[in-house]
């Protein structure tokens, strides 16, 4: 049991991680991270969102008629997300403020709804909560990444604290102004997939179509 | 009961929406009295930044006695006395028909629809009574939502001593760059009026060229937030013109404030 557990957990970390492998909640993904403060708020909120969507979906999987489960499980999510909104509106009003429209579009982040259909609407509570804590982090940990790429090359700083001091501010380090923009986290998402694939090859899928080489002497 | 039937899905589709809209609108209710003094804070402390006198270790409650709370009639510029400026709503007034002019395309260059006939202006004086700081509450409409924020002068009515928005929702490092500490840093100094009278801050795409005379009105517009700076600039020369506070302060040049 504690090795399914562990498996449902660290799993989504790289293996089958919801951003590179799965390629879902890229949205959020670019919008979010210019800062590294905001990124680190925006994955707590979501892993919590996921893992307790998971569990409250999987608790009344049962009772879900099928013909309305995609709503219901956007009912459950969207009232989550309200609460999460309304907690940090309440205790974390600064926060609530730079994370603006951002809460509010967890409601549409790919990975809470598609881990509610794919995962806790066939197994039990407890690994539902577990498996929307691992899909939760591995969310985080590209979101961490791209995060800290962003703000250390496009800002100088790091959780707003100066590591290359900028020229602006007397010091040597000209920031690359593309790095604050939603653009340049495409390209970094598009690197760690490349580097993840190359590390583990399996995760490279096969190819659609095969470029066919024509020899000179077919044409003629 | 078949989990398949007509009945079972409407009745379990009820259950689950009720449950749902009973913790939504706890959580709303339980928590607006904590939200509602974060936005006031909030507010509180917008209105002493822009002119920075917000001190480390005092909290807003104590720095805002500085502020001497007034409101002015919009048209004319004279203060209104029969109202309590410090509980005065002027966001909530301008929804309101009965407390608000409509305003026509044409003349609607903030693009706010409507703007109540009572502002808000909070005034920081000397020792000696004279006007240090005018600050004005000034609204209009980015690229996604409406940003709220304050506008300080110093006593002359054009000096600008800085610019400010404590709400809007404009997208996250871009156009939410308003909020950006170097940014705002800008904002000192600037003249709001040109010679001619006409009010003149904008915020220049490309950067501001300091060579041109224009250069002391405009600050840098903001990369990537085209619409947000088109907004910002907008709402400034709505506000600081004929339909926003230029009688009040024309009023105070003429030493009548």
């Amino acid at each position: 049991m504690a090795d399914a557990a562990k498996k449902v957990v660290l799993d989504p970390l790289v293996n089958n991680n919801p951003i590179t492998l799965q390629v879902l909640g890229i949205c959020s993904a670019l919008a979010v991270t210019s800062n590294l403060g905001v990124a680190l708020i925006m994955c707590l909120a979501l892993t919590s969102v996921t893992a307790f969507s998971n569990l409250f979906i999987s608790m009344i999987r049962n009772q879900i008629p099928n013909s309305i489960r995609i709503i219901a499980q956007m009912a459950v999510i969207a009232s989550l997300v309200i609460v999460v909104d309304q907690i940090l509106k309440a205790y974390a009003y600064e926060v609530s403020k730079q994370l603006s429209v951002f809460v509010g579009l967890i409601i549409t982040n790919c990975i809470v709804m598609g881990r509610a259909e794919a995962f806790a609407m066939k197994e039990a509570p407890g690994a539902s909560f577990l498996d929307g804590i691992g899909n939760g982090l591995g969310y985080s940990i590209i979101l961490i990444s791209v995060g800290v790429v962003r703000e250390l090359f496009g800002a100088g700083s790091l959780l707003g604290y100066e590591i290359l001091p900028l020229v602006n501010n007397g010091g040597w380090y000209q920031p690359m102004g593309l790095m604050l923009l939603p653009p340049s986290a495409f390209f970094i998402i598009g690197l760690l997939i490349w580097a993840q694939r190359t590390w583990k090859t399996s995760q490279v899928e096969p190819r659609e179509y095969q470029i066919h080489s024509v020899h000179r002497a077919e044409v003629l | 009961m078949n989990k398949d039937s007509t009945l079972y899905t409407i009745v379990a589709a009820t259950v689950l929406c009720l449950v749902c809209s009973i913790v939504v609108s706890t959580a709303a209710v339980k928590l607006r009295p904590l939200q509602e003094a974060n936005k006031i804070e909030d507010k509180k402390r917008n209105i002493l930044q822009v002119v920075g006198l917000l001190q480390e270790g005092q909290t807003v409650e104590e720095a805002f006695k500085q502020v001497e709370a007034r409101v002015v009639d919009i048209r004319s510029g004279e203060y209104a006395v029969d109202v309590d400026a410090a509980s005065y709503d002027q966001r909530s007034a301008a929804s309101d028909p009965a407390l608000s002019i409509a305003l026509d395309k044409s003349e609607d260059k903030a693009a706010i629809g409507a703007q109540a006939k009572l502002a808000s202006v909070y005034l920081v004086r000397n020792d000696d009574g004279s006007l240090k700081y005018i600050i004005l509450p000034v609204h209009g409409y980015g690229l996604w939502s409406t940003l709220y924020g304050f506008l300080a002068l110093e006593g002359d009515g054009n000096t600008v001593v800085g610019l400010s928005f404590y709400d809007h929702a404009e997208t996250p490092g871009l156009g939410g760059e308003v909020d950006n500490p170097r940014w705002k840093g800008q904002w000192p100094g600037k003249v709001a009026y040109s010679a001619d009278g006409t009010a003149s801050l904008e915020l220049a795409k490309g950067g501001v060229d300091p060579n041109k005379p224009s250069a002391k009105h405009q600050v840098d517009g903001l990369a990537g937030a085209t619409l947000t700076s088109v907004g910002v600039t907008n709402l400034l020369q709505f506000w600081l013109g004929d339909l926003g506070f230029r009688p009040y302060l024309q009023r105070i040049q003429a030493g009548q404030g």
